[in-house]
């Protein structure tokens, strides 16, 4: 009987697929069209075609070298001096894959965080108010609300408020992390670009940084790169799987992870590579 | 003969080459120091050389290797500041940066006193700015440049990618990130650089000789407008430095105790090294320690 399930699946498995999400009450906020990245003249992405909901969480998964960093670090133009990028980044209408565009303006909408936590050689203060006074904002009570609130929405206020002169080196690889994520939505983005963020830190940690995510997807639209499987389970709605430059299937998290569509999804769900 | 014997023989090899490099070192300064400090007093080191008689000092000659140095430092800092950020911030590898690089190789592998022969014919001679502290400190800028643009890109690759990276993700411009995130966590190591370079550029004897001079007429320490000829400030002037002045008692000192200032003026001028030395190391630790803990 299993035997014969496994045939029947097998031949309705589909090369591709793709379901955009259209959820009420979470209008798409960022959709790419016809994404394709190339580093000189080889290509490293060669379509990525999504859609996000605001206030929902979107993993992207897939094997090394899959293009699913390639493809995030495109939304906000992290590649720009690295990679070219064709095709459109349509933020709330408009197109932000071109010339015209304020990149630093657009950055600040679209906040990122990275794979190994980077706090700045400043004060913890200092880490999350500079950009803030580099925009004109010096008033004294404004700059200590907006840490305040960041640092308690990034769930580190607690263990570092009596520190916040100290320098932001001396943190753990967790807080430091949590810092960057302060440091990210201080800036007030509505965007939030994960890339890898728990993958240098201890299960612990990870944990506290998936209930934090968790949190903050009532204030901002998630899009996390993962290794880790069972945290893309654990958190996210949608799941994009991306394998060779491509994304072979995006579904709900739930379909993708109980009842994939490509074959090649399902070895990867399943652990059988990757 | 097995491994174990080989590895023994090695290392007692190597610790033998690095005993040999401190025994020289440490019989250099000795010798330089036993012979150079008992000359030492407060009239040696204010007092103004004098030419045929016992007793001179090299107050005059000191004041002009410490302002050299300042100026020199002041023209040059800048100039590989900008060299340097331009070449690991800004620029990408192509032809322009890969000719840029080699320049600077060649310059900072050029004699020194072929950078001191340039400088005469250059500022001494065909910008008529004549032996002077000018002439001597754009000479040295020629020296220093590539050395300093090289330790202050060194400072700046020290910084991690991703700090730059987390600049630009907060909607910073590159400028912002470099200014704001990245001079400021490379400060301490750059400091280290220019005290180091300061060093180098205190002792250097042959570049000046034809450029600052080896004159050292008497300064009047109450006049300190720059605009006087016998002001300390003045940058015209004629300027024999320490180093150069060394450089001369022993080869046409014709005071009575030629052998004696010499020795002296080595001691305060390996004093002074030395003291770069450890003020960069010091600095560069208590700088970095307020940095990264607090």
């Amino acid at each position: 009987m299993f035997i014969n399930n496994d045939v029947t699946k097998a031949t309705t498995m589909q090369e591709r697929h793709v379901v955009q999400p259209h959820e009420a009450g979470h209008p798409i906020i960022l959709s790419t069209e016809d994404l394709h990245v190339f580093y000189g003249k080889k290509e490293a992405l060669f379509e990525g075609d999504l859609q996000f909901g605001s206030n929902q969480i979107t993993a992207l998964i897939g094997p090394s070298g899959s293009g699913k960093s390639t493809y995030l670090r495109s939304l906000n133009r992290m590649n720009d001096r690295i990679a070219t990028v064709t095709g459109k980044i349509m933020y709330r209408g408009v197109d932000i894959n071109q010339p015209g565009i304020d990149v630093y303006e657009m950055r600040r909408r679209v906040g990122m965080v990275f794979q190994r936590p980077n706090p700045f050689a400043k004060s913890i203060y200092d880490n999350i108010a500079f950009a803030l006074r580099l925009r004109g904002t010096t008033d004294k009570y404004a700059l200590d609300e907006v840490v305040e609130t960041s640092l308690k929405q990034a769930a580190l206020w607690d263990q570092v408020k009596d520190d916040l002169n100290k320098s932001a080196l001396a943190l753990s690889g967790g807080q430091a992390q949590r810092l960057c994520i302060a440091r990210a939505i201080a800036v007030k983005p509505d965007i939030l670009l994960l890339d890898e963020p728990a993958s240098a830190l201890d299960p612990v940690s990870t944990s506290q940084l998936e209930d934090t995510l968790l949190d903050l997807k009532q204030h901002y639209t998630i899009i996390i790169v993962t290794h880790n499987m069972q945290q893309a389970a654990r958190i996210s709605e949608y799941t994009a799987f991306f394998n060779q430059g491509r994304v072979l299937e995006y579904d709900t998290t739930s379909q993708i992870f109980t009842n994939p569509q490509v074959q090649v999804t399902s070895d990867y769900v399943s652990g059988n590579f990757g | 003969m097995n491994s174990k014997r080989q590895n023994k023989i090695a290392i007692g090899a190597l610790y033998g080459i690095a005993g040999l490099v401190v025994l020289i070192l440490l019989a250099l300064l000795g010798y330089i120091l036993a012979s150079g400090v008992p000359q030492l007093s407060w009239h040696f080191l204010t007092a103004p050389a004098k030419a045929f008689l016992k007793g001179g000092g090299v107050g005059v000659q000191l004041f002009n290797s410490f302002y050299l140095l300042i100026l020199a430092m002041a023209i040059s800092f800048p100039i590989a500041l900008g060299a340097a950020i331009y070449l690991y911030e800004y620029a990408r590898d192509n032809w322009v940066t890969t000719t840029i690089r080699t320049a600077i190789e060649i310059l900072s592998s050029l004699p020194s006193v072929v950078v001191g022969l340039f400088g005469f014919l250059f500022f001494v001679v065909k910008l008529r700015l004549g032996f002077s502290i000018l002439s001597g400190a754009f000479a040295l800028t020629f020296f220093n440049l590539p050395l300093l643009t090289r330790s202050i890109e060194d400072s700046l690759r020290t910084i991690n990618l991703e700090q730059r990276e987390g600049g630009l993700a907060l909607g910073l411009s590159r400028w912002e990130t470099v200014t704001r995130v990245i001079l400021p966590a490379a400060v301490p190591s750059i400091l280290t650089g220019v005290i180091l370079s300061a060093g180098r550029v205190f002792g250097e004897a042959a570049a000046l000789i034809y450029t600052a001079g080896q004159s050292a007429p008497a300064l009047n320490f109450a006049d300190w407008n720059p605009f006087n000829i016998s002001s300390p400030l003045n940058p015209m002037r004629p300027a024999e430095t320490l180093a150069v002045h060394i450089w001369k008692i022993n080869s046409e000192g014709i005071m009575p105790d030629a052998k004696a200032i010499s020795s002296g003026s080595s001691a305060v001028l390996i004093i002074a090294i030395l003291l770069f030395n450890f003020t960069a190391r010091y600095v560069g630790k208590r700088l970095y320690k307020r940095l990264t803990s607090a």
